[in-house]
């Protein structure tokens, strides 16, 4: 099957965003993660999928947990993992973003993961290079494989997206995550809903298709999710919000607060949560409620499937060694 | 140097006298020495050259009062001379350029040494702008007064705003005893820092820090004040949005010294441009809305905005190649300067006249210098240009040393064909 031809269900050769991809493509993706969740479960052999095949993670910006989730992902996979962290590469020495990738590209890895804090790295990396690119994190702009885990769990837990009712909380203003949550949930027909105070709002972010709140109980409103983001630790004093105290009082998920969502409403956060700032420790930990535990399992899965669309062709061009 | 030249057969256009007419003109010793629907041949001997225009506008030399040229400094990205055969070719005769170049234009000798250089380069003039503040840091004034005998035309921080309203206050002021220009960036920087788009939904999709609008007419109006305070005289640079074109258009109402020049991309393209990150794109102050654009031509059309001016900023490969709020902002203009202005009198929103005039007659008054029209003593600088061929703009033709331009392709009409200098063909267009 060649890249583009009318029957493949991923055409495209990096996943760069959410943005641009249809209800089936993102279908797709989601039922073969489920394959990979019940794979990973079973805990048996390490699959071959991407034996004697290099992936790269390439991290300019500190991440644990999702670089640790796409390196787990590859080798479940069977694939060779490199890691490079931004402060150990020759990026500090002054070359730029695209010598690195050039460099990278000439090593023939299969996949380049990449994480970079200025919207729009990404792409311009993918463009200088010829295997696959995957965004795991762009600056305020995209994280595309947050945005389908995410929606694994949802589907998994609620049996569907297409309906739901979806509150995003907290930073939206420099959140990648919320930005393909929203491509994602309005892709696929839930209602999505915005809350947070004014500064941490993007301008004119109504145009993207949401509801937007500043109250937070009208905003969980009979809503099926809840979606806490992160509120990094240099914008809650003064800058963005005057105080942590003030930040949590009217922004902060605590049991008050969520008594306005539904019974069964579920607590989703990406990671790493600040407790006591944007979530109570309790709802954090209520084994009823939130799914953050989950969210992490079903990212090494998004992930396999991620790696396995778009390494297909090559794969089937090339017999691996 | 006797030289004689005979253009004939050129459609004469002269914003200053409102002239569109077949004609003639003489230019002697550097010089117009008469113009008219047709020159008697007598008395003018037989060392005389004549260029037949062949029916081609013929108009004042465009004076280009906003360009960064690199040197001294940053001579990979543009020289002097590079710059100077940038603007030959785009019919520009005189540009003034901005002191921001290393070091900064704020000492009366770097004012001599650009002065120097031009004249050896023989092209294109080269005027400078000498630095408002030292170092361009926004702190202490420059010696104005010495600067001004050097041949500095005005004083400007260059891209960056006098921000200090005290600061200002002074520079105005302090201007104002020579009767002098300042010349203001026009964005509160701290609306403006880090910001790389214009705030709205194409920011947000694209998760870029925006800058709103506000933040060049917030500039304006506190300067506006700032003018009725100190009686200065005062140019915003590059205006862009709707709210700074409205508070230039009261305060000329009220009779203020005011005057503001706008960029051929604010008028050619919108923030759409950006597209996918496309850092060529990337301007200071940002492309505008499709709001902000129309008022733009608006300014344009009731004469709000004076002047066009082309904003050249050469930037190399390196500096663009970059994720999108890494790169440098910034359009190389002398080559597109006079087509992109010519699309608007293609698309009927000004007539030819008008647009001739704020390219040439009007930046010339700003800045008081002799040019920008057809008079007879005034120095013959003209372009000779076809108003109708349509062509593709090819970047990788330009003469700058910069090709960044997010025009590559783009149709464009009108394009000079020869650029005259004080009687001297500068630039002859390959047939």
């Amino acid at each position: 099957m060649t890249i583009g031809a009318p029957n493949d269900p991923f055409p495209h050769r990096h996943l760069l965003g959410i943005e641009g991809l249809s209800p089936g493509e993102i279908t797709y993706l989601l039922d073969l993660a489920e394959i990979y969740v019940e794979q990973s479960r079973q805990r048996g052999e390490k699959l071959a999928l991407l034996r004697g095949r290099t992936i790269i993670n390439l991290f300019f910006e500190n991440s644990t947990r999702t670089r640790t989730s796409f390196e787990l992902a590859g080798k479940r996979l069977g694939g060779d993992v490199i890691n490079m962290q931004a402060q150990a590469s020759s990026i500090k020495k002054g070359e730029t973003l695209i010598d690195t990738a050039m460099t990278l590209n000439a090593m023939h890895p299969e996949v380049l993961i990449v994480r970079h804090p200025e919207s729009g790295a990404v792409k311009l990396l993918s463009e200088k290079v010829s295997c696959a690119v995957i965004n795991a994190g762009d600056g305020s702009h995209e994280h595309p494989t947050q945005a389908l885990l995410d929606a694994l769990v949802m589907r998994r837990r609620k049996g569907r997206i297409q309906g739901l009712t979806v509150a995003i909380c907290g930073d939206i203003l420099h959140s990648r995550v919320a930005r393909s949550n929203i491509a994602l949930l309005n892709t696929m027909g839930a209602h999505v809903r915005v809350v947070a105070p004014r500064t941490l709002l993007p301008a004119a972010i109504e145009r993207l298709g949401v509801e937007v709140h500043t109250d937070m109980k009208k905003g969980l409103e009979d809503a099926d999710i809840i979606m806490m983001l992160r509120l990094q630790t240099e914008r809650m004093h003064g800058s963005y919000v005057p105080s942590i105290r003030e930040y949590f009082h009217f922004y902060g998920l605590d049991y008050a607060k969520l008594e306005a969502a539904k019974d069964d409403a579920l607590i989703m956060h990406p990671g790493p949560m600040n407790r006591g700032v944007e979530i109570d420790t309790d709802v954090a930990d209520d084994i009823d409620r939130s799914v953050i535990q989950q969210q992490v399992e079903m990212g090494v899965a998004v992930r396999m499937a991620c790696l396995d669309t778009l390494t297909r062709d090559r794969r089937n061009g090339q017999a691996a060694p | 140097m006797t030289g004689r030249t005979l253009y004939t057969n050129a459609r004469l256009l002269d914003p200053a006298t409102k002239l569109d007419a077949k004609g003639e003109i003489l230019a002697v010793d550097g010089k117009i020495a008469a113009l008219g629907p047709k020159l008697g041949r007598d008395g003018l001997g037989k060392d005389i050259e004549t260029v037949d225009c062949g029916g081609a506008c013929l108009a004042p030399g465009l004076v280009d009062m906003r360009v960064q040229l690199r040197e001294p400094g940053d001579e990979y990205q543009e020289t002097l001379e590079t710059g100077a055969n940038s603007a030959a070719a785009g019919g520009v005769t005189t540009m003034a350029m901005l002191p921001n170049t290393a070091p900064v234009i704020d000492e009366h000798a770097l004012v001599e040494f650009v002065a120097r250089r031009a004249r050896e380069i023989g092209l294109t003039k080269i005027r400078t702008y000498a630095a408002a503040t030292k170092g361009l840091l926004g702190k202490e004034l420059t010696e104005f007064g010495l600067l001004a005998e050097a041949g500095a035309v005005a004083f400007t921080d260059g891209t960056r705003a006098i921000s200090d309203a005290l600061v200002m206050r002074r520079a105005l002021s302090y201007a104002s005893t020579f009767d002098l220009l300042i010349v203001q960036h026009p964005e509160e920087p701290s609306l403006a820092t880090g910001g790389a788009v214009t705030e709205g939904e194409i920011a947000t999709r694209l998760g870029l820090p925006g800058i709103n609008a506000a933040a060049e007419a917030i500039m304006v109006e506190r300067d506006l004040r700032l003018v009725e305070i100190t009686g200065g005289r005062y140019h915003a640079a590059h205006v862009s949005t709707a709210g700074a074109i409205d508070a230039i258009r009261c305060a000329k109402a009220r009779g203020l010294a005011v005057s503001c020049d706008t960029a051929p991309h604010y008028f050619a393209l919108n923030e759409t441009a950006v597209g996918d990150y496309r850092t060529f794109a990337k301007v200071s102050p940002p492309l505008r809305s499709e709001e902000d654009r129309k008022a733009v031509v608006e300014g344009l059309k009731d004469g709000t905005i004076d002047a066009i001016a082309s904003d050249h900023a050469p930037q190399d490969q390196e500096s663009k190649r970059l994720p999108f709020t890494s790169a440098e902002p910034g359009i190389v203009g002398l080559e597109t300067l006079l087509p992109l202005s010519l699309e608007l009198h293609h698309n009927g929103a000004l007539p030819l006249l008008q647009v001739l005039r704020a390219l040439s007659q009007r930046p010339a008054e700003i800045l008081r210098l002799n040019a920008g029209k057809l008079a007879v003593g005034d120095p013959a600088d003209f372009v000779i240009f076809d108003l109708d061929r349509p062509w593709r703009i090819d970047v990788s033709k330009f003469l700058s040393k910069c090709k960044n331009a997010p025009y590559d392709g783009r149709p464009a009409q009108g394009r000079a064909l020869r650029t005259v200098v004080g009687g001297r063909g500068i630039f002859t267009a390959a047939a």
